[in-house]
Parts: C-alpha cells; sequence; structure tokens
C-alpha cells in the first residue's frame, strides 16, 4: 500500500511537472541557501583558523601599552629591548623561541622601482617562530646579526613589485639612506587574520634595523614561542611576572605591557565568524518556511482540483487515512524532492562562491541531511493541512464537485 | 419478537428510511419512511422525477450515506450504526460503482484506473494486473489496456468504469444514470453489459434510470414519488 501510494504521489507529480516544480522552488531555494551559507561560513572559519595558525601557533606576542588602549595612549608605555628578549630566553622555562622585532614602515628602491612596505628587524628565530620556509637563498649568519650587516630576506610580494618575474637574489635594496643584498627569499604565506598581506614584508638583522633606519634601539614587540607541551598559562604568568620586574612595576601598577595569545585570538575569530555562519543560515532557514508555505498553498489547490478523483476514491472504499496518507506523501515526495534539488544547487553554488571568495569548499554532511530531514519535515508539516482537508471531504459532496 | 437470521433476510432491507437534509424550519425530507426489500441476483431500476428521492436512496444503498432514521439491513448487518471507516469498508468489500459522468482518472491508464480498488483492497501489482486484464476483457475492451480516458469514446470510458466496478467482484453493482451521458446505440451495448452481469455472474444490479426503455432492461421496477416508494 505504501510502495503504491508513493507511486501513486510520483505519478501526481509527473503530470504536473510545472507546477511540482514552482512548489517546489521555494524549499530548492531555502535549502540551497542554507546548505550554502552553513559551507562557505565554515570555510570561512576553516580559513581563518589556518590563517591564524600560520602566524605560529603557542605563540605569545608582547607588545608595550595596555590593551585595548585608544591609540596614542599606548605610547607612553617604554619599548622592550633587546636585553628582554635574551633575558626570557634564559630565565623562563618551556620557551623554545624568542624573536625581538622592530618595525617600521618605509619606501624600498630597486631596479628602477619603489615600493612601500614594513621593514621589520629581528633574529632568525623570527622565521621559526612565524612559520616562514625559505623560497630561495639563505638565512642571516651569525656574524651578519651580531654586526648589523647590510643583508635582507624579501617577502614574495617585495619581490614582485621590485623585479616582477626575475629572481631578486643578490640584487640591492635601497632604504632610506642604506643599500642592503638580498640573500634570500622568502615562501609565500598569502593573506593574513586581518586581511593583511604577510608577504609584504622586508627582513633584515636587528641591529641593522635598529641603527641605520629607525635610529633607535627599541624593540616593538618580542614573539614568544613556546615549548611543545609546556602550559600556556603558566609560562604567561611567568613571562608578566619577569617583564614586571624588569620594567621596574610596583606591585600597586597595572601592566604596562600586555601578552597576546594566538591561540586565544584564533578562538576569539572563529566564534566570530561561527556566529556569522549562524545567523546568516537562521535568516535561510525563514525562506525555507516560505517554501513550506508554497506547498501547503499548491496542495490546497490541488485537493480542490481533485475533489472529483476524491470523492471517487472513498467511494470504492479508500479509508479516511489512506485518503490522507496519498495527499500527505505527495506533499513529502515534493518536498524532499526539492530539498534534494536545493542541495545539489547549493554544491555548485559553494563550489563556485568557495573559489570566488577564497576559502577552502568543506563537504559538511550534516548540514546536508539535516536540511534535507528538514525540508521532509516541513512536506510532513504543511502537507498535513491540505491531506486532512482531502480526507474528511463528503464523497456524495466530492463526485459532484464541479 | 426474534431477529430473522442473515439466511432468510434479503441481501438488502430497508425499514422506514428517511433522510432529512437540513434542520428546524429549512429541514427537506428528501426520504419518508421507505421499505425495500432486494434479493441477491436481482436486476432492479429505480425510477422517479427529479426530487422524488431517487438519487438520496442511491447514496443510502450504496452506503455512501446514513439514514437519518430507520434501519439499513446489508446481509444482515445494520449499515446505519457503522462508523464512516466501516462503510468504507464493506463498499470496498461488496459494492461496486458506476456514475453518470464516469470519474475516471485523467491521464492513468484504462488498466491503471480498473487497478484502483484493488490498491485499497492491499493486492499484489502482479494480481492486481492479471485482474484489471481481465475485467476489461469481460467488458469487451481487450487491447485498450493502456489508452487513456481522453484516448476513449464515452461508451468506452463507460465500460472501463464498469470494469472497474466489478473487478473486486462484488455482491451488488450500484449504477447512478449510467446511460445518461450516451446516445441510443453506446447505451443500449452498456444496458446489455448490464445485464449479462447480472444474468451470467450473479451481481445484484441497482440502477437509476429516468428512461424508460433503459428500465425495461431490468427485472423490476421501483418507482420514487416524492420520498416514497409508489
Amino acid at each position: 500500500m505504501l510502495l503504491a501510494t508513493l507511486s501513486l504521489a510520483l505519478r501526481s507529480i509527473r503530470r504536473n511537472l510545472l507546477r511540482s516544480f514552482l512548489t517546489m522552488l521555494g524549499i530548492v531555494i531555502g535549502v540551497s541557501a542554507v546548505v550554502t551559507m552553513v559551507t562557505l561560513g565554515n570555510g570561512a572559519t576553516l580559513a581563518v583558523q589556518s590563517q591564524i595558525s600560520s602566524l605560529g601557533t603557542n605563540l605569545l606576542q608582547v607588545r608595550p601599552g595596555q590593551r585595548m588602549m585608544a591609540p596614542g595612549l599606548g605610547g607612553a608605555a617604554p619599548s622592550f629591548t633587546e636585553a628582554d628578549a635574551e633575558a626570557i630566553a634564559t630565565q623562563i622555562g618551556g620557551i623554545a623561541d624568542v624573536a625581538p622585532e622592530a618595525r617600521t614602515i618605509g619606501t624600498i628602491v630597486a631596479n628602477g622601482r619603489n615600493w612601500s612596505s614594513s621593514i621589520i628587524g629581528s633574529t632568525n628565530a623570527w622565521l621559526t617562530i612565524g612559520n616562514w620556509k625559505l623560497d630561495q637563498g639563505r638565512m642571516f649568519s651569525g656574524d651578519e646579526l651580531r654586526a648589523g650587516a647590510a643583508v635582507c630576506l624579501v617577502g614574495e610580494t617585495v619581490r614582485r613589485e621590485l623585479f616582477g618575474t626575475q629572481s631578486a637574489l643578490g640584487e640591492q635594496l635601497r632604504v632610506k639612506q642604506m643599500s642592503c643584498e638580498v640573500v634570500g627569499v622568502l615562501d609565500s604565506k598569502g593573506q593574513g587574520a586581518f586581511g593583511n598581506d604577510q608577504d609584504d614584508v622586508v627582513l633584515m638583522p636587528l641591529k641593522t634595523v635598529q641603527r641605520r633606519i629607525t635610529g633607535n634601539f627599541r624593540v616593538n614587540t618580542l614573539l614568544v614561542s613556546m615549548a611543545e607541551g609546556s602550559f600556556p598559562g603558566r609560562v604567561k604568568g611567568s613571562l608578566t611576572q619577569l617583564l614586571r620586574e624588569r620594567r621596574k612595576l610596583s606591585a600597586t601598577e597595572d601592566d604596562n605591557f600586555n601578552v597576546l595569545d594566538t591561540k586565544q585570538l584564533a578562538e576569539a575569530l572563529s566564534g566570530t565568524t561561527r556566529v556569522m555562519t549562524t545567523l546568516l543560515g537562521a535568516v535561510a532557514a525563514v525562506s525555507l518556511l516560505v517554501g513550506g508555505i508554497g506547498i501547503m498553498n499548491i496542495m490546497l489547490v490541488s485537493v480542490t482540483e481533485r475533489t472529483r478523483e476524491i470523492g471517487l476514491r472513498l467511494a470504492i472504499g479508500a479509508l479516511e487515512r489512506e485518503v490522507l496518507l496519498q495527499f500527505l506523501i505527495e506533499a513529502v515526495v515534493l518536498a524532499s524532492l526539492g530539498g534534494l534539488l536545493g542541495i545539489a544547487l547549493a554544491t555548485g553554488a559553494s563550489l563556485a562562491l568557495a573559489r570566488f571568495m577564497d576559502v577552502p569548499y568543506l563537504f559538511n554532511p550534516g548540514v546536508n541531511l539535516l536540511s534535507f530531514l528538514f525540508s521532509a519535515g516541513i512536506g510532513v508539516l504543511f502537507g498535513y493541512f491540505p491531506a486532512r482537508r482531502a480526507a474528511h471531504m463528503d464523497p456524495i459532496e466530492a463526485l459532484r464537485h464541479e | 419478537m426474534s431477529e430473522p437470521s442473515a439466511i432468510d433476510m434479503p441481501l438488502i432491507r430497508l425499514r422506514g428510511v428517511s433522510k432529512v437534509y437540513g434542520e428546524g424550519s429549512a429541514a427537506l425530507s428528501a426520504l419518508k419512511g421507505v421499505d425495500l426489500d432486494i434479493e441477491a441476483g436481482d436486476f432492479l431500476a429505480i425510477m422517479g422525477p427529479s426530487g422524488s428521492g431517487k438519487s438520496t436512496a442511491m447514496n443510502v444503498l450504496g452506503c455512501l450515506d446514513t439514514p437519518s432514521a430507520g434501519e439499513y439491513l446489508f446481509q444482515g448487518v445494520h449499515v446505519e450504526s457503522l462508523t464512516r471507516d466501516q462503510r468504507a469498508r464493506l463498499r470496498r468489500r461488496y459494492l461496486g460503482f458506476v456514475f453518470q459522468g464516469f470519474h475516471l482518472l485523467a491521464r492513468t491508464s484504462a488498466r491503471e484506473n480498473v487497478e484502483l480498488p484493488l490498491l485499497y483492497r492491499g493486492e499484489p501489482a502482479a494480481a492486481r494486473r492479471a485482474a484489471a486484464s481481465r475485467a476489461l476483457a469481460s467488458v469487451g475492451l481487450t487491447g485498450w489496456e493502456h489508452h487513456t480516458p481522453a484516448e476513449l469514446s464515452g461508451g468506452q470510458q463507460q465500460r472501463v468504469a464498469i470494469a472497474r466496478a466489478i473487478v473486486t467482484e462484488p455482491a451488488v453493482l450500484l449504477a447512478d444514470e449510467p446511460t445518461g451521458n450516451l446516445d441510443s446505440q453506446r447505451s443500449r451495448e452498456i444496458m446489455d453489459l448490464l445485464r449479462g452481469l447480472n444474468a451470467d455472474h450473479g451481481i445484484t444490479v441497482l440502477m437509476v434510470t429516468h428512461e424508460a426503455d433503459m428500465a425495461a432492461y431490468a427485472r423490476r421496477i421501483v418507482r420514487f414519488v416524492d420520498g416514497a416508494v409508489a
């Protein structure tokens, strides 16, 4: 009986192909919107996570000034020194690497072109901590670091802007009054967690930047990577303690520096994208509801149109629940077909949009299954009322219906 | 007074059956105390002017409607006390219907139309198909199984409808103006068919008609006037 009813429903859907398709359209659009939103949202979350992990995992960024301080106000806090970095490396356990970072912005001239970029003075540890790989050339030698030699490593963006398709290795760059030799080219890392271009960078030994470019011994940031298996909370605690001592803060004073944990940052950012995904998904779910109302509308029309058929079925001995089931199944089949079409559409749309938006495509079986079941559920919910109307018809009246 | 046993009973017995539509001053009596016995194997024509209650009587006899008062015994069963679903089960088991307007499913083949009542009996597909082909053969429509109603003439459509009515091998065939939409040649063919089903298969036939020459095919004629048997 169930199988026969199913084939009856399919036949009736095929008989009114255009109308059936229009009926399904609401569900198709609703399901594809939900699935696309959630799929792209998950892809974006993953993209953010991988961008943050490309900053380096288990990484602490120490900056002068209090967190959340308005720009300019933090300027009063003294910056760090190279000695701070050494002290951290030698006095705190659970640390893998420490890199002091002096950062400035400057115009770089080479090959007859110029380009404005971040100029970073640091050590080879900066490369290890930031998961940087060398595309060409080498890191700095110990002598170069100690002496503040005129050498540099360039990021992929800088290389491309100044040298186009040529290799930059061995070329000379001019930064301010100084000329330096490119000894290495960094492998591309792409977009950063905040949409910044991580490859737009020139790396020099810390002393080189301090002496020849900034003209002072400030270190803007300390990058600290923690050893595998160390406790971030404990490391953070002793780091804060050490820096408070070195910066001679009394017990009543607030920290005049802040420690940022990239793991925390990753969690905060992917939390934000997750909220956005949920929100967009919920908006799309409303369109599913509208699709359900569309199904109810058409089913009511269909029941009225087929009054004589219903009368005949009742007259030849169909039970109320058999007529109910027939129309219910028809609604459910319509809705689930719409769901399947919607999922197919969403897969296509997600693949195209993921490429366009430069986020990874992640097939999410959960959301696909759930939205399919949801659309079938909508069929039951909105098919029930028309089906009950059909089942409760008086056969004599229905047979007489014109 | 003791209940007569089912064996002594006629197939159908109406006792004081009345049917009232509406309430209060707007109430309309369609049937006023109808007494009627129909033996198994009978071929009964019900005649009467419009508004005489013959259609209402047919609806009651077909268990589509319940009397407002009185008794309707079908094989000794009190139909008036059955629920809607119980009457549906009675119809699917014992009754076949033929209507003036044929009432075939559009865009559905003749055979699938005939199979419909068997669907509700839960018969397997192969048995349904075989029974439908047999029924179509017995109304002379072998070879027309795959035609849809739109591809059939009125007479052929009514024969498909008759095949649908007899495919369940019913005890009673109820035909409401079965020739009302047909010309006289087709009408005679349909009547011959009904008479054959009655004579050869022992199916009790109840037919409503207002044409005397159609009623002439019946063994017995019952006339309704003003809601009562004349």
